[in-house]
């Protein structure tokens, strides 16, 4: 296919994944709410923008992302060295959380919750180490859970097991933890994992099980993610508990 | 018009700045620790490079067109004087909030469709089961189990039942139907719910949340504007479990069977 008439398709793609939002918009604006679109020239340009930035992106993930997470999978694979890979999966799972911008808004959301509900001193200091406090301990779950989930590949456990466990440990949280920290907490395991993350992670999964013998790439190389949604909600209501 | 341009100068600082650790993680172990060449150097860091701008444009595009309306729309949507008319909005019963449910489901359903993460693991199920599990069929489950997610998030916020019952029902749900789902799927269905919320669908839903909090009479939105997100996690994993259910048993009856596909890989 000529580069050009590529170009064009990878587009058509993106725009078709956008279609729904601008329609959804649209209809409640104009039939329920009957209102007009205000700024409709910057809203096409903002348009042109997301379908320009998604086609990018999709580009670059399977030239960038997906390669570079199955190169380091193989490459740990090979050199057989467990320890170093259980490492890299950590500081993994640590670095990508800690910055996360939907964490830092989620922690300062639960800062304001704490001191409202009285649990800390309602003061911008104790909220910031509040908030600062929660962040590490969520980046920290992340990374365990990575951990826990590359270790799971290897051995092949069935994942189900693993998750079973940690829906108890969950169910058990949720008894003992404050009320008002409940819905943060549930919240958390859903904001951990960034656009960037996941198709690394998932590309990490998915290189090891094919590279390991025995491994099957569909049954154990996926359920990094679903690790990393799950320890959050845990650790954030022991933080809870704890604070 | 001009400012859109400047801005998406600034947000692809900030995104950089937020790649930052994971790139240095990542050839941090790649020269310290593995000490191998990575094939195709080049054509990774173009790679990257086309992620950190393609997310620039993405969410600067989103700040720009999308955000604002759609906060503003739930805002609106469940503004008292909208939902209640001339009525005492605490006469309503929950039924009375029918567009609320239809705004949460529809917004739920079309933000997953864009949500870039999903479409990344969708590509990456694809390949790996070669071709078994389409990229449309999967985030059409895992959008539809969003949409139901957030609907019945927002029936909760209204009701003020606690959020625990849903989730810890959804838990013994997921697990009866694990018990039941073809092996090849589950660790994907668990998978897409942790991916379903991210860029997109977060700030819109959290917005609905929040405005839903502050004017259902008796609601506090700190405490009630939570759980949104919760039941946008749960939800898709018990879809896309029912969805491959539901295609194996369709499979069964044709002579092909997805899962033989797979193994004979």
């Amino acid at each position: 296919m000529n580069p050009l008439k590529a170009i064009w398709a990878a587009l058509f793609d993106s725009l078709r994944d956008l279609l729904p939002i601008i329609v959804v918009i649209a209809f409640f604006q104009l039939a329920v709410l009957q209102q007009p679109i205000p700024n409709f020239s910057e809203i096409t340009v903002g348009i042109l923008f997301v379908v320009i930035g998604l086609t990018l992106f999709v580009q670059g993930l399977n030239m960038g992302l997906f390669p570079i997470g199955e190169t380091m999978a193989y490459s740990f694979a090979s050199k057989g060295n467990l320890f170093w890979l259980l490492c890299f999966a950590f500081a993994l799972g640590f670095g990508t959380t800690i910055a996360e911008p939907a964490l830092i808004a989620v922690a300062e959301e639960a800062a304001l919750v704490a001191a409202t509900g009285g649990m800390i001193a309602n003061n911008e200091q104790s909220m910031e180490s509040y908030a600062q406090g929660l962040r590490y301990t969520v980046a920290i779950s992340v990374g365990i859970a990575i951990v826990i989930g590359v270790f799971r590949i290897i051995k092949g456990w069935p994942i189900q097991y693993l998750i079973v466990i940690g829906y108890i440990g969950v169910v058990i949280m949720t008894v003992f933890a404050p009320a008002e920290i409940i819905g943060i907490a549930y919240d958390s395991g859903g904001v951990t994992t960034s656009t960037i993350t996941v198709p690394l992670v998932t590309a990490l999964g998915v290189g090891l099980a094919s590279s390991i013998k025995g491994r099957n790439p569909m049954v154990d190389g996926f359920g990094l993610i679903a690790f990393a949604s799950l320890t959050p909600m845990i650790f954030v209501m022991g933080y809870g508990m704890l604070v | 018009m001009m400012h859109l341009f400047v801005d998406l100068v600034y947000v692809i600082i900030d995104t950089v700045w937020d790649v930052l650790p994971i790139v240095t993680i990542i050839f941090g172990f790649q020269f310290l620790i593995l000490r191998k060449p990575i094939p195709n150097l080049k054509r990774i860091i173009t790679g990257f490079v086309l992620v950190l701008l393609g997310l620039g444009f993405f969410l600067e595009g989103l700040q720009a067109a999308l955000f604002p309306l759609g906060r503003l729309m739930a805002y609106q949507l469940t503004d008292p004087s909208f939902i209640a008319g001339s009525d005492n909005v605490a006469a309503l019963r929950w039924w009375n909030y029918y567009w609320v449910y239809l705004f949460a489901f529809a917004i739920g359903f079309a933000t997953t469709i864009a949500e870039p993460s999903l479409l990344a693991v969708a590509i990456k199920a694809n390949q790996v089961s070669a071709g078994a599990i389409g990229t449309w069929g999967l985030r059409i489950a895992v959008a539809i189990g969003v949409a139901i997610g957030i609907a019945l998030g927002v029936f909760r916020i209204i009701t003020g039942t606690p959020l625990y019952w849903y989730i810890i029902s959804g838990y013994v749900f997921v697990l009866v139907q694990t018990l039941f789902a073809p092996r090849m799927i589950i660790a994907l269905a668990y998978d897409s719910g942790g991916v379903t919320t991210s860029t997109v669908t977060v700030p819109l839903v959290a917005a609905l949340g929040l405005g839903l909090a502050g004017t259902v009479p008796g609601r506090n939105p700190l405490l009630d504007g939570f759980g949104l997100i919760a039941f946008a996690s749960l939800f898709p994993i018990m879809s896309v479990l029912g969805y491959a259910q539901l295609s194996e048993w369709k499979n069964r009856r044709n002579t092909q069977s997805v899962t033989k596909e797979i193994s004979r890989e």
